[in-house]
Formats: structure tokens, C-alpha cells, sequence
């Protein structure tokens, strides 16, 4: 270990640069903090991310859409002014329908020929429920989550506003809300709707980025995890200019008008504790930094098995954390395209939106049910989005790009994800996108297909999993990311989480940075 | 693992007789035990008694004892991380505990409450072996993530016997061990026997001179037969897990399931025991950077325990056999194990108390209940806090060993 100029320079290290890092990390600054970001990559934002994956062809390597990003995040850090830019908002999401009779969701509208009234008049009723639901579940994702035991004050609060959120729901609502949070999206579509494409759109938004199927529990809570970005401003997905990179150049921009030290390709590979005591961090090239706070945006099982190291721990909490469920089921796929595909049905204004492939629930299932035995779905259920309808930046005039999230692609292949494996996987999710866009294969010039591996890899996220974590009833509030290490702070003294594996979660949200920041300056100098 | 075959073809031999397992001294033991008392001890068949558990204490205590400990569950640690794999999972340091040595010690979860206490051999550099009371296979292999170490467990593998009382020595020594007086208390030595290495080890769970022999199963038979013929004019005489319990509660030992609640078999919540609640603060090394249950036990010790382990010296002679325990009219405490000691002729009782109360020289009150021909009758019998263990002799420790 060399000691080089740094040390003791700052009050906090930020071990990661993504988007909860960096918002962590400017609250921290803002309140007086000396801060220094590492980030592993070249670039900020963590999974969002814009990549160029061939040559002129840029795209939203990991996350896609933002829809989800704290209004007030994006007010107290004034992302706007560094430089966040929306190329589109408000975007509908279209269910292809086999047939090309597709429909289309905004808000709490419902449109397409092969609707019924009762199910347009439905899902009014349906989307002003859930959305009751959500609202109240963000009382509780702006604080940090209360203890189960040894409760204070402020947690007490929290927990009064979230069962006096209940209980102004009014009894029918909040008998409801008990009803169906335990059960499954399948059953819950069943009871509202007739139209299979609006059953499954609003299932596949329940099983995104998860291991899970309509059927499978706790994908209502994944809805309702979801529909935040309702409750957030956000009516339907947005587009980012210069893709979702851009949001992590603005957080950067802002951390550093707040007085924020970043340092671009520093992978931390290890925080080195003492007596339960976080003491400095060592990167790769062997210098070492000391703080008397470490932060860890990196995901808790990285974070701890890697970084901190099991021995370093005591067993029960290494258990605690190898428990964690956080197996990656998602892919992207790239494609850079000589023009624009043409949808079957499809009108080309609509092109901007975002297209799903999941005809009905069934086919979602089915896709999920290879999932469960290590292999990849045979007719996989995708999200589709053509950003460069919106903007001009992402590729060559009059070409495009399209970015996919596909599911599902389990973590641990059975054969193991080779180049052979994911040229088959890749040229079936192309055929796939064929049937609904029939001569697209023509237009590809290039293209890329990212598995949960290469996502592990790249972003370095254990299991490639979006959320830092499955985002499931016993993976939530005071559980998230274990117990033991709720309320950021950990058995390591001065060593925090601040990344989605905390509470409330991942969905470039930004409420995870914000109430670790929160929480840290709270303690004050008693971390 | 090679112990699971193992295992599986002993159960499979006996399939057709009974489920329980039997020792590899099974043979030599059904002849000597002459009243056909049996128990389970982790599935294995193991005598209450062989003869008279008063005639078994007092081998014990004045010539030598023999109790079969091959169901004790016993694990071998090894490879490059061992040492810092041990060291994390126990409370004391065992990079003090040099090769050729054993260690008593407790371990704990993170909360700092006892999961069990054994021994553990230093066999060799990096190469241990643990003997618990507990199946603890679970929680080896949990603490064993991010180490490069083995663990298998060897509980069939090796067959133990433990030779304890003041002519075991010289017993041994006519037996082929020579030189054994030299082997200092928590030594082990190895001596050639049948073609085979019988492991000695100057442990045990009496208080007194004693060893302990660990030995290839195939060999038991006729290590028993042997060990026999050397005694025969030394007084040894087999003995069972009721003359051990005498022994021990006379030493103050404490026994995991009676006098502590493993804390991974904890049902209701509050009912397991630090270290520090169970007297046994001396094999907690602070010193350590870290290790199980050390954040909790710092804790605990600015704090203050909810419990004190203490002696009781109880008046009469009635063991106070799950007492309450008074203070004047409040009830503070309860009694986990108790027995009339013969040799140091007190009425002992091991008792958890409110940590406020049982300093050394308390007077308490065992509310001792006790039956005559059918008929219930109670006393409230005076108690005094003491405090050693009543049975401490001083050739427990001495070396080179006397030759009695």
C-alpha cells in the first residue's frame, strides 16, 4: 500500500460513481462534507449509462427509460442546469398484438380497436386504485426504513405515516391493497380485464428486471413498485437526450459545482476495515485512501464479499448477505438499423414509443418458465425503444438505433452464457423481432446483445441484476438489502450503502443516494 | 464427503436391527455393561451405567475411569486459511495455542450468545480438529465462505476413549505409553499402537488427571481390551454418562443443552447465554481484531449482563435439581445442575442469577422440592455463592505426573 497526497483529504469516499453514488455524494457535499466519487468506469451514472456499441451507434446501454427519477432529486440538485435534457416524455407503451390489433396505455387512457368500453372504463378505475397504493408506499421511500425493534422517533413517524396512509385509503381500498399484495398480477388481470394485450402489458411492467412471472408472487408489489414514476410526474417513460449517460454527466455536473472530488477509471478493489471499522479504501493500482465514511454504491454482496471480504465479517451477516436473491434474468440487445423498422400495424409516428412484445400472459410465462431451469426463453418478451426518433445524437443521419430489454436470459445459463450461446440467443430474439417487424433483419448493420453476465461485468452488478437485489416482500424496507443493515448504515462502522440493494430501490429512483446521504448527516460525527 | 459413505454404510449395517448407530467399542461395552442401561447420544447407543454409578464415580476419583466418547461430534479444519478460520469463529486466540496443544473454547453467532463449547487439537500446522457437542456443520460451512479451508467431519472416522483418574497415568504408561508422565495438562502425543497412531491427549471432562485416546475405529476393539489388561491391577472400571455428569458438575463444568441453550436451538428469544453470562469471560480474548459475536459482547460488557453463572455450595444434602432461586422472597435466579459430590462431600448447584445479584459469598435460598415414598416435600435450603469449583486437585495439573 503507497500513501499518496490524498490522504485524509476527505471526509467521504464514494466507492462507485452510478447515479445513487453520485446524489449521495452531492448531499454529502452540499452539507459541508468533503467528498471524493471513484468510479471503476470511464464514465458516471452506473446503469444508466450510454454506450456506443458500433461505430456512430450510441444507445442506453443498461436502463432505457427514465421514469422514474426523484422530482425532487432532480430540483435540489438542479439537473436541468447540468445539462438533463428529455428528447421525448410522456410516451405511451403499445402492446403489439400477434394480429396487429394493438393497443396503447398513457396514464390511466386505454386505446386501440379491439378494446372493449367495460375494459377502457376498467382500467380508469383500475390505474386510479394503484396508483392510491403507490402514493402511499412513497410516504415510506423518502425516509430511511424503520427498524423492526429498537424503533426511535423518526422511524416511528415513518411507520405512522405509512399505516395512516392505509387507513385513509378507506376501508374497501385498504382491504383491497391486503388482498391482492400478496398474490400474483396473473389473478389480478384476470379480475379486471377481457383484453389479453392489456393483461399482459401490465403484468410484463410487474416481472421487469426480476425473477419472476405473471404468476409468480410478489409481482404486484413489483407493479406498484413501478408505477411510482406515476406518482413521481412521470406519465409513461421518458427519453433522455444523449441517452441515459447523459443523466449521469448531470448528476456528475452537479456533484462538481457542489464541491465534489470524481475520479474516473479508480476501481476500488478493496475497503480495508479494522475492528469493525472501515478505515480506507485500495484501488487497483495499489494506492490506498483513507476516510473516516466510506459509502458503498456497489451492489451489498459485492460490496461485502468482495470488497470488504467475508473474513471480515461476522458469519451470521456473511450469510445474510450470500442470501441476498439477486440472479439477473435480463438482456439488452443493440441493433443499429439503416432506417427505420416497420412495425406490422404500426403507424411510424408511433415508432418513438415504447413497443412491447408480450402478446398475453401466457407467453410471459412460458418465457419465465425457462428461466426457472437455467435456460434462455424460447420466444423471450421484449421492451422495445428506438431512441433515435428522438434524438439525432445517437446515430448517423437517416440511420437508427434500437435498444431491447429482453427476458428472460438467466444469470446462470445451464450451458453457460458463451459467444456461441449468445449468437443463438441473440439471433432467436432477431427472429422474434421479425415476426413483429417484418424485414428489420435487413436493416441491421450491427448489433449487440448484453447478458447478465456482461452486465456483472461491465457494471459491475453481482448477478447482472438491475435492482441490486430482487425487489420482493422479503427483500424491502427493513429488509432491504438484509437485516442488519437497514438504515444504510452496517456492522462496519463508517461504512454506509447507498446504492438500489438499499431501500427503497433501484429504477434510476435516486432515493437510495438521497437517504443515505440523509442518514449520514443525521448521525453527524457519531459514525 | 468421504464421511457422509461413511456414515451411510454404518446406518445401512444396522437397517435391519435398529436405527441407532453403535460405538466401535460396541462389542467390548455390551459385555461389561452388566445392568443393560442404555441412552442416545447423537443417534449412537451409549451406556447410562455398566454396573453401579456410585462404584463408576469413585474409579473415577480414586483409581481410573473409562468413558466411551466416540459419538462426541468431532471435525477436522484444515488447509492454508485453518488458523484464520478458527480464529474468527471462536472467541479465544488460537494462534496461541501452539501445535501439540488443545483449547477449550465456546463460539457464538452474531449476537454473542453461546452456540456450543468444545476442544480443539492443534494436530499440525493449519490442521485442527473440533469436537463439539452440537452438529455444527451447518455453521462451519457458513463461516467457512471467503476462507480456503476443509472441513469434514471425522465423528465416525475416529474412535475416542477418555481414561480419567489419578492412575490413568500409569495405566497408560503400562499400556506402551511411555514417557506419557512428561505430557504437560491440554498436551497431545502420539505413540505407535498396533501399527496404527493412538493420539493422546491430557484432557477430559472429570476435573482430575486424565487423558483422552483418539484412534483409528478399526483399532477400539482392541485398544479396550488392551487398556484393560494394563489396569487390571490399577482399579479401572468402565463408566457412564451418569457417573461423568457426578464428575463434572463437581468440577464445574458447564454442559451445552443444561446448563446453556445452544443459541441456534433458541425458540423463544432471550433464552440463550453470552459468555460473560456463563462464567466463562477468561476464554474471551478481547484482544482479537475480530471475530463472532465480539461487537455484541463489547457491548454487553459496557452495558452490563443480563445474567450471572455462579457456584452454589447448598446446605443438606438434597441436590437442589431445578430450583428456583431466592433473594429473601424474590425469585432471581434458577439451578441448571446440581448433585451431591461425594469427594469434596457439598451439596453443589451450577445457577443462572440476575446479574445484580450472586457475588462471591451472596447468600441465597434453593427452593429444593424433593419426593418420599410418593409424598412431595420442600425446603428452602441456605446457599452460598462460591467461588471455585469444589473439585480442583492439584495432580489435575502437575507434570511430570506422580505415579500412583
Amino acid at each position: 500500500m503507497t500513501d499518496t497526497k490524498l490522504d485524509n483529504a476527505f471526509d467521504v469516499i464514494l466507492v462507485g460513481g452510478g447515479h445513487n453514488g453520485l446524489i449521495c455524494a452531492t448531499y454529502l457535499a452540499k452539507a459541508g462534507k468533503k467528498v471524493l466519487v471513484l468510479e471503476a468506469r470511464d464514465a458516471f451514472g452506473g446503469a444508466a449509462a450510454t454506450s456506443e456499441f458500433s461505430d456512430g451507434f450510441s444507445v442506453s446501454s443498461c436502463a432505457q427509460w427514465l421514469m422514474q427519477l426523484s422530482p425532487q432529486i432532480q430540483k435540489d440538485l438542479a439537473l436541468e442546469k447540468f445539462g438533463l435534457t428529455l428528447a421525448a416524455k410522456n410516451l405511451s407503451t403499445i402492446a403489439l398484438g400477434e394480429d396487429a390489433s394493438h393497443i396503447k396505455i398513457l396514464g390511466d387512457k386505454l386505446e386501440g380497436d379491439s378494446l372493449s368500453a367495460e375494459d377502457k372504463q376498467q382500467y380508469k378505475k383500475f390505474y386510479k386504485q394503484i396508483l392510491k397504493f403507490s402514493k402511499v408506499l412513497a410516504t415510506a421511500f423518502s425516509h430511511r426504513p424503520p427498524k423492526l425493534v429498537e424503533a426511535n422517533f423518526s422511524d416511528r413517524i415513518t411507520l405512522l405515516k405509512l399505516g395512516l396512509g392505509l387507513k385513509l385509503l378507506g376501508q374497501d381500498d385498504m382491504r383491497d391493497l391486503m388482498r391482492i399484495a400478496l398474490i400474483n398480477m396473473y389473478d389480478i388481470m384476470e379480475e379486471n380485464f377481457d383484453n389479453e394485450l392489456v393483461k399482459a402489458a401490465l403484468s410484463f411492467d410487474s416481472v421487469l428486471g426480476s425473477h419472476m412471472g405473471p404468476r409468480s408472487p410478489n409481482t404486484v408489489f413489483g407493479f406498484l413498485y413501478r408505477r411510482l414514476g406515476d406518482v413521481y410526474g412521470f406519465v409513461g417513460p421518458a427519453v433522455v437526450k444523449g441517452g441515459m449517460g447523459a443523466v449521469g454527466d448531470a448528476l456528475a455536473a452537479s456533484a462538481k459545482a457542489a464541491g465534489v472530488t470524481l475520479r474516473r477509471n479508480a476501481k476500488v478493489v478493496r475497503i480495508l476495515t479494522d475492528c469493525y471499522r472501515a478505515t480506507a479504501v485500495e484501488l487497483a493500482d495499489g494506492e490506498s485512501i483513507k476516510a473516516n465514511i466510506i459509502v458503498s454504491n456497489v451492489d451489498p454482496k459485492a460490496t461485502f464479499k468482495q470488497l470488504v471480504g467475508y473474513p471480515n465479517i461476522e458469519t451470521g451477516m456473511a450469510r445474510n448477505v450470500h442470501n441476498i436473491r439477486m440472479k439477473g434474468n435480463t438482456a439488452k440487445l443493440h441493433l443499429a438499423l439503416k432506417g427505420l423498422p416497420k412495425f406490422t400495424g404500426l403507424a411510424e409516428k408511433d415508432l418513438g414509443n415504447r413497443l412491447l412484445i408480450a402478446p398475453s400472459m401466457d407467453y410471459i410465462e412460458r418465457a419465465f418458465n425457462h428461466a426457472k431451469y437455467g435456460e434462455y426463453s424460447s420466444k423471450p418478451a421484449l421492451d422495445i425503444s428506438i431512441p433515435s426518433v428522438h434524438d439525432d445524437t445517437l446515430a448517423p443521419a437517416g440511420e437508427q438505433v434500437l435498444s431491447a430489454i429482453v427476458q428472460f436470459a438467466p444469470y446462470d445459463l445451464k450451458q453457460g452464457w458463451s459467444d456461441q450461446t449468445k449468437q443463438a440467443f441473440k439471433q432467436l430474439v432477431i427472429d422474434r423481432l421479425e415476426d413483429f417487424a417484418p424485414g428489420i433483419k435487413n436493416l441491421i448493420i450491427d448489433s449487440e446483445l448484453l447478458t447478465p453476465k456482461d452486465i456483472e461485468q461491465q457494471y459491475h452488478l453481482t448477478g447482472g441484476h438491475w435492482h441490486q437485489g430482487e425487489l420482493s416482500l422479503d427483500q424491502i424496507m427493513m429488509m432491504r438489502p438484509f437485516t442488519g443493515a437497514t438504515q444504510y448504515a452496517t456492522a462496519i462502522g463508517g461504512l454506509y450503502l447507498c446504492g438500489a440493494g438499499s431501500h427503497p430501490g433501484g429504477g434510476v429512483m435516486g432515493l437510495a443516494g438521497k437517504n443515505a446521504a440523509d442518514e449520514i448527516i443525521k448521525r453527524g460525527s457519531k459514525a | 464427503m468421504s464421511q457422509d459413505r461413511m456414515s451411510q454404510d454404518r446406518i445401512r449395517k444396522h437397517r435391519d436391527e435398529t436405527m441407532m448407530l453403535t460405538s466401535p467399542f460396541h462389542s467390548r461395552i455390551v459385555k461389561a455393561c452388566e445392568i443393560n442401561q442404555w441412552s442416545e447420544w447423537k443417534g449412537v447407543t451409549t451406556p447410562d451405567a455398566y454396573t453401579d454409578v456410585e462404584l463408576e464415580y469413585f474409579a473415577i476419583r480414586n483409581s481410573t475411569g473409562v468413558f466411551d466418547l466416540s459419538p462426541m461430534t468431532k471435525y477436522r479444519i484444515s488447509g492454508p486459511d485453518a488458523e484464520a478460520y478458527l480464529n474468527r469463529l471462536i472467541t479465544r486466540d488460537i494462534t496461541k495455542i501452539k501445535v501439540g496443544r488443545v483449547a477449550y473454547t465456546v463460539w457464538c453467532n452474531d449476537n454473542g450468545q453461546v452456540m456450543d463449547d468444545g476442544t480443539i487439537f492443534h494436530l499440525a500446522e493449519n490442521d485442527y480438529r473440533l469436537c463439539s457437542y452440537t452438529r455444527a456443520m451447518d455453521w462451519l460451512c457458513w463461516s467457512a465462505m471467503g476462507f480456503d479451508v476443509s472441513i469434514v467431519d471425522e465423528t465416525y472416522e475416529v474412535a475416542a476413549l477418555a481414561v480419567q483418574g489419578p492412575t490413568s497415568c500409569a495405566i497408560l504408561r503400562e499400556m506402551g505409553c511411555e514417557g506419557l508422565e512428561q505430557l504437560k495438562s491440554f498436551g497431545i502425543k502420539s505413540f505407535a499402537f498396533e501399527g496404527t497412531d493412538l493420539l493422546v491427549s491430557r484432557t477430559g471432562f472429570t476435573g482430575d488427571l486424565g487423558y483422552e485416546l483418539w484412534i483409528d475405529p478399526t483399532k477400539a476393539e482392541v485398544l479396550w481390551d488392551k487398556l484393560f489388561e494394563a489396569g487390571k491391577h490399577r482399579g479401572i472400571k468402565p463408566f457412564g454418562s451418569h457417573a461423568l455428569e457426578m464428575a463434572r458438575i463437581e468440577a464445574g463444568f458447564v454442559q451445552a443443552t443444561v446448563d446453556f441453550i445452544p443459541a441456534q436451538d433458541e425458540v423463544r428469544q432471550g433464552r440463550s447465554r453470552s459468555p460473560l453470562e456463563l462464567g466463562l469471560e477468561w476464554m474471551v480474548d478481547f484482544n482479537k481484531p475480530m471475530f463472532n459475536g465480539k461487537k455484541a459482547l463489547l457491548k454487553e460488557r459496557q452495558q452490563g449482563s443480563r445474567y450471572r453463572f455462579v457456584f452454589l455450595d447448598v446446605e443438606g444434602n438434597k441436590p437442589a435439581a431445578h430450583s428456583f432461586i431466592f433473594k429473601g422472597k424474590k425469585q432471581v435466579g434458577i439451578v441448571t445442575s446440581a448433585a451431591w459430590c461425594p469427594t469434596a462431600k457439598s451439596n453443589i448447584a451450577l445457577a443462572q442469577v440476575d446479574a445484580k445479584y450472586g457475588e462471591v459469598g451472596d447468600l441465597l435460598i434453593a427452593e429444593i422440592y424433593y419426593q418420599r415414598e410418593l409424598h412431595w416435600s420442600k425446603v428452602m435450603a441456605k446457599c452460598t455463592v462460591i467461588e471455585k469449583p469444589v473439585f480442583n486437585p492439584p495432580r489435575r495439573r502437575l507434570t511430570p505426573v506422580m505415579d500412583y
